[in-house]
């Protein structure tokens, strides 16, 4: 369910790195909580993001939640497909519903956040 | 976990659990907010039927010589229009003309009242309507003698009528019958807060769960879900139906709220018509007004409303429409911009996004 590759937050992101590119998304148990997805608020290629400083938001039927830097970077690509269809972020949030592809600032960000064992037992599962 | 405990539960708390329900604190209670998704539970309710608990829903009962004077004091409606068997949306107001809460009156006999109030505000209305009893009338507090199971959608009759020998076809809207359901014994009434054809059903609490599965087991031939909160929320927003607490407020009035044909002006006194005829003569300031979004974004509830740049008023319900696939809400706005198309702008987190307003309700059954 979790990859073994990706770290996590505590408020439920994902990030992936290769390179110095991290892609980021928010997790199963996010999209879980959430219920069905119907929006997403992303930032624009070219952007600046801050570790732990909200980078956008997702909202469900009922709410709008923030979603936060996992680590801090310049937004390269953005996740265009999730405008027209949100509901990806409920069906494949861990792959074709990635939200943002980062050029990591500082790659050692990475280290801080939680590898797939201890989220899992960070959410109780 | 010790604050769930504290949480009221309805008689089939454990059903919702059971089925895998994400639960929620509702007001106070911890009530089912969707069990598969709320899209596809409005959607259930719109094409099929869906069953809700709505067992946290309050009831007052009023009985005696002078029910009638009592309850024709206290609402603007005219209770004198009632008859047996009939139901009417009405509301409790205070004197100077805003919501103490908007209910269903139903008319059970001469002498005997029975009302549906809102959940959150069960206690409240009681105190409001024991403090005004100058009456030869009875004030029964029964939030906790009924369940509230709500059968809602075009193939509710269908489903419900497999469990009743009550023909349920007759039963016009806004009026109701005693009978039975499922062998237990049932209020149901044609009435509902979904815009769809429906029964809302009041039971003894202890037999709601054996009539739950009961009334699953007859749908399932047509799809029926279990429907929670969430679902109950974007088909009333559809429908524009009244949520008290956002469309209607202590502060608000019956006729600012678009609901002027609950207040009866030529019934004679009632508790709130003096403020009401004194507003209706000044002229009513603001209205309340639906409207999409033309551009990107979801209008939420008290989210601020700008006209041509300058702040005109509040968001009261806003969200998705999963039947129109629009993003739609309710807002208040002085009365002079208040008709439909014109272009607003709602403020979504520091962004002013536009919108225009549009005519509610946004969504009418098929008749």
């Amino acid at each position: 369910m979790y990859p073994e590759n990706y770290r996590y937050t505590k408020e439920h992101e994902w990030v992936s790195v290769e390179g110095d590119v991290g892609t980021m998304g928010i997790t199963f148990h996010a999209q879980k909580e959430l219920g069905d997805i119907v929006y997403v608020d992303l930032p624009k290629a070219g952007a600046t993001l801050e570790q732990g400083k909200p980078l956008g938001s997702v909202e469900s039927v009922k709410a709008v939640s923030d979603i936060y830097a996992p680590v801090s970077g310049v937004v390269v690509e953005v996740n265009e497909s999730l405008a027209r269809s949100p509901e990806k972020l409920n069906e494949d949030p861990h792959g074709a519903a990635w939200l943002v592809k980062i050029r990591l600032s500082d790659s050692s960000q990475v280290n801080q956040l939680m590898p797939a064992a201890e989220y899992q037992s960070y959410i109780g599962e | 976990m010790t604050q769930t405990a504290a949480l009221k539960q309805t008689p089939l708390n454990a059903v919702h659990c059971q089925a895998g329900a994400k639960m929620v604190d509702f007001g106070g209670w911890n009530m089912p907010v969707y069990y598969t998704g709320i899209l596809e539970e409005h959607r259930a309710v719109r094409r099929s039927v869906g069953l809700f608990d709505v067992s946290h829903m309050g009831e007052i009962e009023i009985k005696g010589p002078e029910a009638f004077q009592l309850i024709d004091f206290l609402t603007p409606n005219t209770v004198s229009r009632l008859r047996s068997g009939q139901a009417q949306y009405s509301a409790l107001l205070y004197e100077h003309g805003g919501f103490v809460d908007d209910i269903l009156v139903h008319k059970v006999a001469d002498g005997h009242y029975f009302l549906c109030v809102n959940a959150s505000n069960q206690e409240k209305d009681y105190q409001h309507i024991c403090g005004h009893n100058r009456f030869q009338a009875q004030v029964e507090f029964a939030g906790e003698r009924y369940a509230l199971l709500a059968i809602q959608g075009p193939r509710s009759i269908e489903t419900l009528q497999k469990l009743t020998r009550t023909e349920l076809a007759p039963i016009k809207y806004y009026h109701f019958v005693d009978g039975e359901i499922a062998s237990v014994p049932a209020r149901i009434a044609r009435t509902g807060y979904t815009g769809e054809i429906g029964f809302e059903t009041y039971l003894p609490p202890e037999q709601a769960p054996p009539v739950w599965d009961a009334v699953l087991d007859a749908g399932a031939e047509f799809g029926i879900k279990p429907a929670g909160l969430g679902a109950r929320n974007t088909l009333r927003l559809e429908a524009a139906m009244a949520l008290y607490g956002h469309e209607i407020t202590a502060s608000i009035t019956p006729l600012e709220a678009g609901l002027g044909r609950i207040v009866k002006f030529d019934k004679g006194e009632f508790l709130g018509r003096k403020a009401l005829l004194a507003q209706q003569e000044k002229g009513v300031t603001r209205s309340l007004t639906g409207f999409e979004m033309t551009g990107r974004g979801i209008a939420r509830d008290g989210y601020e409303v700008f006209l041509d740049g300058a702040a005109a008023g509040w968001v009261t319900s806003g969200g998705p429409s999963p039947t129109l696939n629009k993003n739609i809400g309710m807002c208040y706005l002085p009365i002079a911009h208040a008709q439909p198309g014109r272009t607003i702008q709602i403020q979504i987190r520091d962004q002013p996004v536009e919108a225009v307003t549009r005519p509610i309700p946004f969504y009418k059954r098929a008749s």
